[in-house]
């Protein structure tokens, strides 16, 4: 049974850049959305910075999707957090937005995360698996999960120390485990080598994975759950025009043919609904 | 002030329609429930493309963003005639708003298929004919050629009393002799324009970035062109023309109006804004208002010197 979704006001509004700065290397930004219901865990935002988006270059024109790494507040004077990775023209300008700046948001979209129970009847446990400015929405999807009570295991990894920052800010002290390909900290390595190691322990059948994070990351995430029967819910990423169903941009192979639509299907989808969760690459 | 008019015989609130394939209202319900129908964005609504047998689109990528616009290479993805006429047509026929639904074949017998199915439901307003879709490479040949155009024509127009719109292609030297062997054939309307045939490289893999090859490019980018060509055909046919290509707002809008257009659509902006439809159309009041105007249709009757 899928999750349900809260639903967007319809079209898009301006709010105001609350707070904003740079968070290890990535920057996280604050926007008051006094429109919007509060997000479920999963669920994204389609961003544009201001109304002059469309600068001397002609790009960025289409809004980005960007995923909520936070949330507080109530509906009225909610406050949603995003964490940004400079990776093109519509990111950099992201990375650009001071507090008191504006920025036009659309959502929120998209199919959520579902609880384990909702999976798997017998779930007793998550596991989050999260790697780079994925680790954004595992963690609502951690705070969402703990608030029910649901054991829940934390692991993330990350290229080297920098790029760990938010973890702090976003996780606080609540238990995660590290992994960093540069050894820097925690564990030399990838975070599915942690993963690996829970996969393989007599607890496995009761726990969900949950994942987000680079696609090759993704990918093995999914194929490990798949060999070992967990059940696996990803995140994934699609260059995306609208967010709302309407360009058919973001199609992503289905296992039984035939192509779902990233934004209203997912950006939330089970490990065995996919034939590769390598989307977004060359 | 007053947005009122007539195309072909449908009555409408206002001159803005959506461009087929860039609005899914049954998605847009999911993520926006009834709040969609409260603040419904065009005064009518015109279906994604359907063809006879099913397809699942293009491989991606199917999106490229250039500077001002966007290349699509989405490939049609629809149910197919017969999923859609029993499951999506009915919902859509329940809009509040005029429904016109886009059709494309490969031959003039398939056409001649769907135009039928289509016009024996009850509560279709009118059915756009996509001979111009630059995405399937069955969808160049009718429109790019005059001669096919009026073929074609003749074939459907016996079949329904329905108005009949044709879609015209960019692609060609003169979209105006393309419209003009459309009316002969018996078309109650014109639509342009669609996209622009074009394709993005992806220089690390020494191969274009789009799954399908190339695609059609759309946005403010290609607004001129579109301009250059709603003025040609609207000044060279009688029947009304639906101009479309870059439209963002109630300025540009005007502009279309002004060069000889009956009814304007919004396309890629609706990506932008989900609720661009209603900005367009209040923005259009706004501009005719400063201008002077009282209505839309007194804009329509000055002649653009």
């Amino acid at each position: 049974m899928p999750a349900e979704r809260p639903l967007a006001p319809f079209g898009r509004r301006s709010c105001r850049v609350t707070a904003a700065a740079a968070d290890g290397g990535y920057r996280l930004f604050t926007v008051l959305d006094e429109e919007g219901p509060a997000p479920a865990p999963g669920q994204f935002y389609m961003l544009t910075e201001g109304p002059d988006w469309v600068g001397g270059s002609g790009r960025p024109f289409l809004p980005r999707a960007i995923s909520v790494a936070r949330t507080s507040g109530d509906p009225g004077a909610l406050r949603l957090e995003f964490l940004i990775d400079v990776v093109g023209p519509g990111t950099a300008r992201l990375n650009e937005l001071e507090q008191g700046a504006s920025c036009l948001i659309a959502g929120p979209f998209g199919q959520p995360f579902s609880l384990p129970r909702e999976i798997k009847p017998d779930a007793v446990g998550a596991v989050l698996v999260g790697g780079g400015i994925g680790i954004a929405p595992m963690a609502p999807l951690r705070r969402h999960l703990v608030s029910r009570g649901v054991p829940t295991r934390t692991l993330l990894g990350f290229r080297d120390r920098e790029h760990s920052g938010a973890v702090e800010t976003l996780f606080g002290c609540e238990e995660t485990r590290l992994a960093f390909e540069d050894g820097s900290a925690g564990h030399r390595g990838y975070v599915t080598d942690l993963l690996a190691v829970i996969l393989a322990g007599d607890d496995r059948g009761g726990a969900v994975v949950y994942s987000c994070g680079p696609p090759a990351m993704l990918e093995a995430v999914r194929k490990m759950c798949g060999e070992h029967g967990v059940p696996v819910e990803l995140a994934l990423e699609s260059p995306m025009a609208c967010g709302f169903g309407a360009c058919f941009g973001c199609a992503v192979p289905k296992v039984e043919g035939g192509y779902l639509r990233l934004c209203v299907d997912g950006p939330v989808v089970r490990g065995d609904q996919i034939t590769t969760a390598m989307t977004g690459e060359v | 002030m007053d947005l009122r008019t007539r195309l072909c015989g449908i009555e409408l609130d206002g001159p803005v329609l959506n461009g087929s394939g860039t609005f899914d209202v049954i998605a847009a319900r999911r993520a926006f429930g009834a709040a969609l129908e409260e603040n419904f964005p065009f005064s009518a609504f015109v279906s994604k493309t359907i063809t006879g047998p099913p397809r699942s689109g293009n491989p991606p990528h199917r999106l490229w963003e250039t500077p001002s616009g966007m290349i699509n290479s989405i490939g049609l993805p629809n149910p197919g005639l017969d999923q859609f006429v029993d499951g999506d047509l009915l919902e859509l026929i329940g809009l509040p708003v005029p429904l016109i639904v886009s059709v494309m074949a490969d031959s003039a017998e398939q056409f001649a298929v769907l135009v039928e199915a289509i016009a024996a439901v009850d509560g279709v307003a009118g059915i756009e004919l996509n001979v111009s879709c630059p995405n399937v490479h069955s969808g160049l040949i009718v429109g790019e050629q005059p001669s096919e155009t009026e073929a074609l024509m003749r074939t459907l127009r016996p079949l329904t009393t329905l108005p009949l719109i044709v879609k015209l292609t960019p692609n060609v030297a003169g979209p105006e002799t393309v419209a003009q062997a459309a009316e002969s054939g018996g078309a109650d309307c014109v639509s342009l324009i669609n996209t622009v045939k074009a394709t993005a490289i992806d220089p690390d893999h020494g191969r274009t970035w789009l799954g399908a090859g190339g695609g059609g490019l759309s946005g403010p980018a290609v607004r001129p062109i579109a301009l250059a060509q709603v003025r040609a055909v609207a000044s060279a046919v009688d029947i009304p023309v639906i101009g479309m290509g870059g439209i963002t707002d109630g300025e540009s809008a005007l502009d279309f109006i002004l060069a000889g257009a009956q009814a304007v659509a919004v396309g890629t902006e609706n990506f932008r804004d989900p609720a661009a439809g209603n900005a367009v159309s209040r923005g259009l009041a706004s501009a005719l208002e400063r201008r002077g105007f009282v209505s839309l249709a007194e804009a329509q009757a000055s002649t653009l010197s």
